[in-house]
Order: structure tokens, then C-alpha cells, then sequence
């Protein structure tokens, strides 16, 4: 084992530059994932029935194939379509066209969104409507009943598997080191190209990611602790979870 | 340059098809020896030994907290170069083909196994204790109890976690072609470079994992309708 290579400021750029990344990409397919989710959500629920069709193929499609051939189809064959429309070259959208890291944070977030879509769907189906009606007759607006009493009340009931999928997400990442975006694992690529070391910087990435996992197990354990109404001892909701049995699906 | 864009999906059609059957190959036979790992881990995380009970817990936390990506590199890596140095001290060499396909199902079986330990896990621990101490108390040996009261019994329970970890497989094996190994995907990859059309064949390798996912989504149903023949039909949703 030959850790030498750490102290060489050239490879430890390559490692800071495919963490930041990773986390940057981590935090955009969250936020933007989650709120397609939402979306996507409702979309199924209450959405006009040729929308709520076509976002159930759409969950179907992007649950059913490979991460890595989704990622392959937006980078390679959207991209090339693209560059390829007349005139796109020129316009101000086309740095973000052209970067590796629209379309790593594209298929994520549209992975996320169907995955955590499906699962919010059922949490909202399990609220019961009882609780519903009752936020009408307090005098809410439809909408305020959504934002403040349904939403809430089912993120409660699937905040634990919401959360399971952000482990997911974050183990997901290392594949966009096949589009040539600079994560962690492309870091770690590169070294092993220039020091012929086979093992050492992949060891190093999976010591970080075990790390990363352990972090992010605990901060979101946090977050289900503290979310409004959940009970702070048993750490868990206090209505009984009544999800479909699923552990998922990684690629 | 327009010439090599003459080719298209029906010269392709034959070795995409091919590696859709390779792709198939490794994901049973992964599948096969991941739920073997995943029984023998289960009984290893439920054993009164603590010394088995740490190494098993070991393995299904490491394994799932690690990419799948990073892990198959690694894998592949440190296993075919065990695997060459045990060609060569047989006297075989050079039979690379072959041993791509013994790595990429022995590293997708390890990955499977792991995450398989926890689904059986949880089913065997969901057994009724009463059902287990009536098996005790009929006087069965501890190897007809396992079989035939803990394994009829989990079953039905640990389905929809299997269901999920073969569909999660099938979609695992694309990481394979990563490594270069020619199944579905490092065909469809190649296929794309050499005709240019790489919408058409990244569409087209879409709808080939779909129809894997889907149908086996179907099956799957099926199985789990049989093996619940006998239970009480309690109503889910």
C-alpha cells in the first residue's frame, strides 16, 4: 500500500475538486429532485387524467432502466441533438449545454423525482381524509390545506424512506465519473492513471464514501428527530407507518 | 464522414441481442449466488455466535455503504487478478473472456448478497415465534425446522424485498460494461460510437431494460400470489 501520492498538492486538487463536486451535485439533485417530487406527486393524484398518465410513465420509465443508461441518454444522445439545432452555440444557455455537470444533476434530479414521487404518493394516499376535511372546515383554501396540513402530514409518514433515498442519491454519484464530470471517482481515475496505483485511491473514495454515508445516516436521522411532530424519544412517527413494504433500487 | 452513419439498428439488432442474453446470464447467476450469501448471511446475523454475528453485520454494512460503482471497479480488479494467478498456476492463460464473465458475476453476487442478508434478515425475524417453538415442540431437528417452517414461513415476507433486489441487479449489471466486459449496455455503447446515433441506441437500450424490469415485475407478482395461497387474505392498501 502506497499512500505516498497524498501529499502531492497536484492530487489533492483533484480529490478537493471531486469532493466539492460531488457534494454541489448531491445538494442540487436534493432540493431539485424533492420538489419534482412534490410534482410529481401530485401530479398522480390530482392532476388532469392525461397528465397524471403521462407522469405514471414517466415514474415507470426512469424506475425501470439503469441510472447509467438514463445518464448515457441525456449526456450522449440529448446532448448531441442539441449541438446540433442551429444557432444554439451561439446563445447564452450553451456553457450550461455544453457541461458535463447539467446533465450528472439533470438525470438525477428527474431520478430522484420519480423514486421519491412514487413514495410521497403513497404517504399522501395514507393521511386520512378525515384530517383533510377538517382543514376545509377551519376555513383553509385547498391550497393552504396541501401546504400546511397534507404535505406535512405526509412527509411525516415516509420522512424515513425520503431519507433512505437521499443515501441512494449520494451512493449514485460516483457514476457520472462516465461522462467525464470530476466527482470523486474520476479523482480518483486520474490518479491511478498517473501513478499506476490500482487500489490505493479507490480504497481512499470508498473510505470517504463510507464516511460520507455514515454522515449523512446521522444528519438525517437528525432531521427525522426534529421534523414537526414526530415524537423525539422514539425517533419515529407516531402513527403507524402504512407504506408499502420497498427497499429500492440503486443504479 | 456520412458514410459510417449508413449503418443502423438492424446491423446492430444481432449483437444487442446478444448481449441482452449475456446480460440476462450474469444477472440469474448473480442472483442465484447473491441469495445463497444472502441465506448463509442471514443465518450468520441471527447466529448466537457473536464472532459469525459481527463478521456478517461486517459485510451487509460495509458492502451497503459503499457505491455499487466503486465497489464492482474494485472487485472486478482485485478478483481477476486472483482469478488470472489461479488460471496460471493451473497452467491456463490467456482465457480472459471467460474469467470477465466469472468476475462480473462474482462481484455483482457479492454486492447482491449483502444487501440480500437484510432482506431475508427481517423476513426470518417476522416469522411468529409461536409457529418456531411449535416446530420445537413437534420434536424437529434444527434442518427440517429451517426448511420446512422458516423458509415456507419468510418467504412470502421477504418477496417484495427479493422482488426489489433483482430488479435493482438487472439495472446493476449496465455498471458492468464500466469495466469493459461486452454485455447489453458496452454493446449499445459501442453500437452508439460507431453509427453516431446515440439517441436512437441509448432509447433503444431503455426500452430493452424496461421490458426486462417490467416483466419481471410481472412474474415476481405472480410468484408472490402463489407462495400467499395459504395465508389469510389480509388486505393490503
Amino acid at each position: 500500500m502506497d499512500f505516498s501520492w497524498l501529499g502531492d498538492p497536484f492530487y489533492q486538487e483533484y480529490l478537493i475538486e471531486g469532493f466539492i463536486n460531488t457534494l454541489w451535485l448531491i445538494a442540487v439533485s436534493a432540493i431539485g429532485g424533492l420538489a419534482l417530487a412534490v410534482l410529481v406527486a401530485i401530479a398522480r393524484l390530482k392532476g388532469p387524467r392525461p397528465l397524471a398518465l403521462a407522469v405514471q410513465g414517466f415514474t415507470i420509465v426512469m424506475r425501470g432502466t439503469p441510472l447509467l443508461v438514463q445518464l448515457f441518454f441525456f449526456y450522449y444522445g440529448v446532448g448531441r441533438l442539441l449541438e446540433g439545432i442551429p444557432g444554439i452555440q451561439d446563445s447564452v444557455i450553451w456553457p450550461l449545454l455544453r457541461d458535463p455537470f447539467f446533465y450528472g444533476a439533470l438525470t438525477f434530479i428527474l431520478s430522484v423525482g420519480a423514486y421519491s414521487g412514487e413514495v410521497l404518493r403513497g404517504a399522501l394516499l395514507s393521511v386520512p381524509q378525515g384530517e383533510r376535511e377538517a382543514g376545509r372546515a377551519f376555513g383553509l383554501t385547498p391550497l393552504q390545506v396541501f401546504t400546511r396540513l397534507w404535505l406535512p402530514r405526509a412527509i411525516q409518514l415516509c420522512l424515513p424512506t425520503l431519507t433512505g433515498e437521499m443515501i441512494l442519491l449520494l451512493k449514485s454519484v460516483p457514476l457520472v465519473s462516465t461522462i467525464a464530470l470530476m466527482d470523486l471517482l474520476q479523482a480518483a481515475n486520474l490518479i491511478r492513471d498517473e501513478t499506476f496505483l490500482v487500489y490505493e485511491p479507490l480504497l481512499l473514495i470508498g473510505g470517504i464514501y463510507l464516511a460520507m454515508t455514515l454522515v449523512l445516516t446521522l444528519v438525517l436521522r437528525q432531521v427525522e428527530r426534529h421534523f414537526p411532530g414526530m415524537q423525539p424519544e422514539r425517533g419515529r412517527g407516531w402513527l403507524p407507518r402504512r407504506l408499502p413494504h420497498r427497499q429500492r433500487e440503486a443504479s | 464522414m456520412n458514410n459510417h452513419s449508413q449503418e443502423g439498428l438492424a446491423d446492430w439488432a444481432g449483437p444487442i441481442l446478444q448481449g441482452a442474453l449475456t446480460t440476462l446470464e450474469i444477472a440469474v447467476l448473480a442472483y442465484a449466488i447473491g441469495l445463497v450469501l444472502g441465506l448463509l448471511g442471514a443465518s450468520a446475523r441471527l447466529s448466537p455466535w457473536a464472532p459469525l454475528r459481527g463478521l456478517a453485520t461486517l459485510y451487509s454494512t460495509a458492502v451497503r455503504a459503499v457505491p455499487e460503482l466503486l465497489l464492482i471497479i474494485l472487485l472486478y480488479y482485485a478478483g481477476s487478478q486472483a482469478l488470472t494467478a489461479v488460471t496460471n498456476a493451473m497452467g491456463f492463460s490467456g482465457q480472459v473472456a471467460i474469467n470477465g464473465f466469472v468476475t462480473a458475476v462474482g462481484v455483482l453476487a457479492f454486492v447482491q448478497g449483502a444487501y440480500m442478508t437484510e432482506v431475508l434478515r427481517g423476513a426470518i425475524l417476522a416469522i411468529p415465534r409461536g409457529q418456531l417453538e411449535a416446530a420445537d415442540a413437534f420434536g424437529f431437528s434444527a434442518w427440517a425446522r429451517f426448511q420446512r417452517i422458516v423458509v415456507p414461513a419468510m418467504l412470502p415476507n421477504a418477496l417484495p424485498g427479493m422482488s426489489n433486489l433483482w430488479l435493482i441487479l438487472i439495472k446493476d449489471t449496465a455498471l458492468i460494461s464500466v469495466i469493459g466486459y461486452s454485455e447489453l449496455f458496452f454493446t449499445i455503447q459501442q453500437a452508439a460510437s460507431s453509427t453516431r446515433a446515440h439517441f436512437l441506441f441509448y432509447a433503444a437500450a431503455g426500452v430493452i431494460y424496461l421490458a426486462m424490469t417490467l416483466s419481471s415485475t410481472a412474474l415476481f407478482a405472480r410468484l408472490e400470489r402463489r407462495l400467499r395461497r395459504g395465508q389469510p387474505n389480509t388486505e393490503e392498501a
